[in-house]
């Protein structure tokens, strides 16, 4: 899915409301989810989910009164925190949205102490743990019925 | 219409069920065909190849057909029940798409009416299965560990997967509060075997095994079917079972690939749709003879569906745990599986204990929880989210009800016009404490790890994707749909071998169950092949 899906107010709209959801960090150093990369990979990747994105915006903007991107810092913030309030499928698609690429980014990855690359082929490791433990459960009764016995 | 040349055996679906019966009658050297509407995987295509692993989930590999909407899938409707139907459709079906966690039923589970008095008991018992039981595990190739208290012995082929950081943790709080708790019995491949190559631990196992290393019925049965001869059409999505003037099926109706309608005729025809495509095919194979659908006198084609509520409790410790790496479930715990009259309820659950999940699936569950803020925030919260996140299953049995089932819907259809299934579902009153035991007991399971952030999901959206009960086996006629060894009762060359075939659910994953229940059908029918009509 292209970035023409969306109109030029919409793009603008989105864009604003990504970076105040998932701001950029110093303390982190990591970008929002406004930084440029991020959000192409936001449009281009709304798939099955255009519908709710764009109900969203649609909701967003009738709260605001026009057009979401050009509202006033505090306003903005206002209007925002209402609309996610709200609740509904298409809010929670929004975010979801955002997330999914925001989580997959190189820059968010690695600071987050992750490897930025898919699970397969290297996979991970994972220690055996100390079977030991299970010296306790092995020392009990059979805990089954036994419908042999029981039904006799 | 074309008409197709006959075949001994028509094998509807080829999932856990499907696959297993295919096998198992091949032997036969009857002529055996299988139609499945789904495609043969590829597992380059699935999620665990991309950087996009976790958002397809939500796409093309989400659990529910609905959103999925492949050309493969039909709709469903259930919007009338509170938990939402998962399946797959595609060459291995509910095995593509499962957490390869692999529990047997228990005894107690096929004899409840006798032991607690609810519901009905089962036409067979565990002891016959068992022998079918071992034969699966061989064959789909399960890892566990023998000699657990908690469950009849058994041997599994392959040692279990590894406890890791999160299992230590759960097993020190598990022995410190005294209760029981085991390594799962899981179809991931520990070891090299049969072909499959060994766990690598990516993680992210249900939506496919891009190392093969989870045994799906597309890389476990089904290769040796084909070489024994058994033929698998894919694509095809069949319409109705169709019936002759002697009241026996004389086969099916079914779209090819093309969108072609064809008929397959057939001596005998197997249904292994599972609990929604099973009733929902018989349903739509109503006839002048049949017209409360095929093989439905009793009237239970379609009821006492039962979906296996699922609570899940999660919570967040201050070490670093496993996060999405490796095998999602871990352990189980049987200690409140068995009925104590005591706790408020008949029958039980199980615990299953859970890694933890990647970080888009952190995010998107924490803000939908609401322990994960948007803002400035954000990023302090997460870091104390992922990897930090322990979860437990509780897989609550549910009792057969008649109102609980599948209808044919009179709006909704598939791609080819086929009327699509509607659910109807409630959650009854007894499983509702079970639910509500069962996260208290999670909560102080947690609370012993040194969790914090306590957090219950009652009924999760599309999961678990348990399809059982709306076709039940029973020796009455007039209270079950098939026979104890699943011949339908009112159409003698009619089987079924699926999930439907449930009496009653148990607090376990069904597949290992579905499919020695399949395998022993299937022995079954070969150890009566003269008088199978009879």
């Amino acid at each position: 899915m292209s970035e023409a899906a969306l109109s030029s107010a919409e793009s603008q709209s989105l864009h604003r409301i990504a970076g105040m959801m998932i701001p950029a960090s110093a303390e982190y150093d990591i970008p929002g989810a406004d930084d440029r990369l991020i959000f192409a990979d936001i449009v281009g990747s709304f798939g099955r989910d255009l519908g709710d994105v764009r109900t969203a915006l649609a909701a967003l903007s009738t709260l605001a009164g026009g057009s979401f991107a050009d509202l006033d810092e505090a306003r903005a913030a206002s209007l925002l925190e209402q609309f996610l309030a709200s609740g509904s499928t298409s809010t929670s698609v929004l975010g979801r949205v955002i997330l999914q690429c925001y989580y997959r980014d190189d820059r968010v990855l690695r600071s987050l102490g992750l490897e930025s690359r898919p699970p397969f082929p290297k996979g991970h490791t994972l220690e055996q743990g100390d079977w030991s433990l299970l010296d306790a459960v092995r020392a009990r009764p059979k805990l089954w019925r036994d419908d042999r016995k029981v039904l006799r | 219409m074309s008409r197709n040349g006959m075949v001994d055996v028509l094998i509807i679906g080829s999932g856990a069920s499907g696959a297993a019966v295919a096998w198992s009658l091949a032997e036969t050297r009857m002529r055996i065909l299988c139609l499945e509407q789904g495609d043969w995987m590829k597992h380059a295509d699935f999620p665990s190849n991309g950087h996009d692993w976790e958002a397809r989930r939500y796409g093309d590999f989400d659990i529910s057909p609905n959103r999925r909407a492949r050309a493969t899938d039909y709709p469903i409707n259930d919007d009338a029940s509170p938990m939402k139907i998962a399946n797959f459709n595609g060459v291995g079906g509910g095995t593509i798409f499962y957490t390869a966690h692999f529990p047997r039923m228990h005894p107690s589970d096929f004899r409840v009416r006798s032991l607690d008095g609810v519901a009905d008991d089962w036409p067979v018992d565990y002891w016959t299965l068992e022998p079918f039981f071992a034969e699966n595990d061989r064959m789909m190739g399960v890892s566990g560990l023998a000699g657990d208290p908690g469950v009849p012995s058994r041997n599994p082929p392959m040692p279990p997967i590894p406890l890791g950081k999160t299992g230590m943790i759960y097993a020190r709080a598990m022995n410190r509060l005294g209760w029981h708790w085991w390594p799962s019995d899981t179809t991931v491949a520990t070891t090299e075997y049969d072909g499959r190559a060994a766990c690598i631990n990516v993680g992210h196992c249900t939506p496919g095994c891009a190392q093969g290393a989870k045994a799906s019925t597309d890389i476990t049965y089904w290769p040796r079917a084909l070489r024994a001869g058994v033929e698998l059409r894919t694509r095809c999505r069949v319409r109705e079972i169709t019936t002759n003037e002697h009241g026996m099926a004389s086969g099916a109706v079914y779209y090819d690939a093309d969108g072609m309608e064809r008929f397959q005729p057939a001596e005998v025809v197997i249904l292994a749709c599972n609990g929604i495509g099973t009733p929902r095919l018989l349903l739509n194979s109503a006839s002048a003879r049949f017209p409360n659908g095929l093989a439905n006198s009793s009237g239970l084609v379609g009821r006492n569906l039962m979906l296996h509520p699922w609570p899940q409790v999660t919570g967040y410790v201050e070490d670093k745990v496993d996060g999405s790496r490796g095998p999602m479930t871990c352990m189980w715990s049987k200690e409140f599986y068995e009925t104590d009259p005591s706790r408020g309820f008949v029958r039980g659950y199980t615990l299953q204990f859970a890694r933890g999940t990647g970080p888009v699936n952190e995010a998107v569950t924490s803000v939908a929880a609401g322990r994960l803020p948007w803002g400035m925030d954000h990023h302090r919260v997460y870091r104390q989210l992922l990897d930090h996140r322990l979860q437990i299953g509780i897989a609550c049995e549910d009792l057969p009800e008649e109102h609980n089932g599948v209808t044919l819907d009179p709006v909704l259809k598939d791609d080819h016009g086929i009327p699509a299934p509607r659910i109807d579902y409630t959650i009854s009153e007894n499983t509702r404490r079970m639910m509500e035991h069962g996260i208290a007991r999670a909560e102080q399971i947690l609370t012993e790890a040194g969790a914090s952030n306590l957090y219950a999901s009652r009924t999760v959206l599309n999961s678990p994707g348990h399809l059982l009960g709306t076709a039940r086996m029973g020796n009455d006629p007039e209270r079950s749909v098939v026979n104890a060894w699943g011949r339908c009762h009112d159409v003698k060359n009619l089987f079924i071998v699926d999930g439907s075939i449930w009496v009653t659910s148990g607090g376990v994953n069904p597949t290992s169950t579905i499919q020695a229940l399949a395998l022993y059908v299937a022995d079954s029918m070969k150890q009566r092949l003269a008088t199978l009509f009879d």
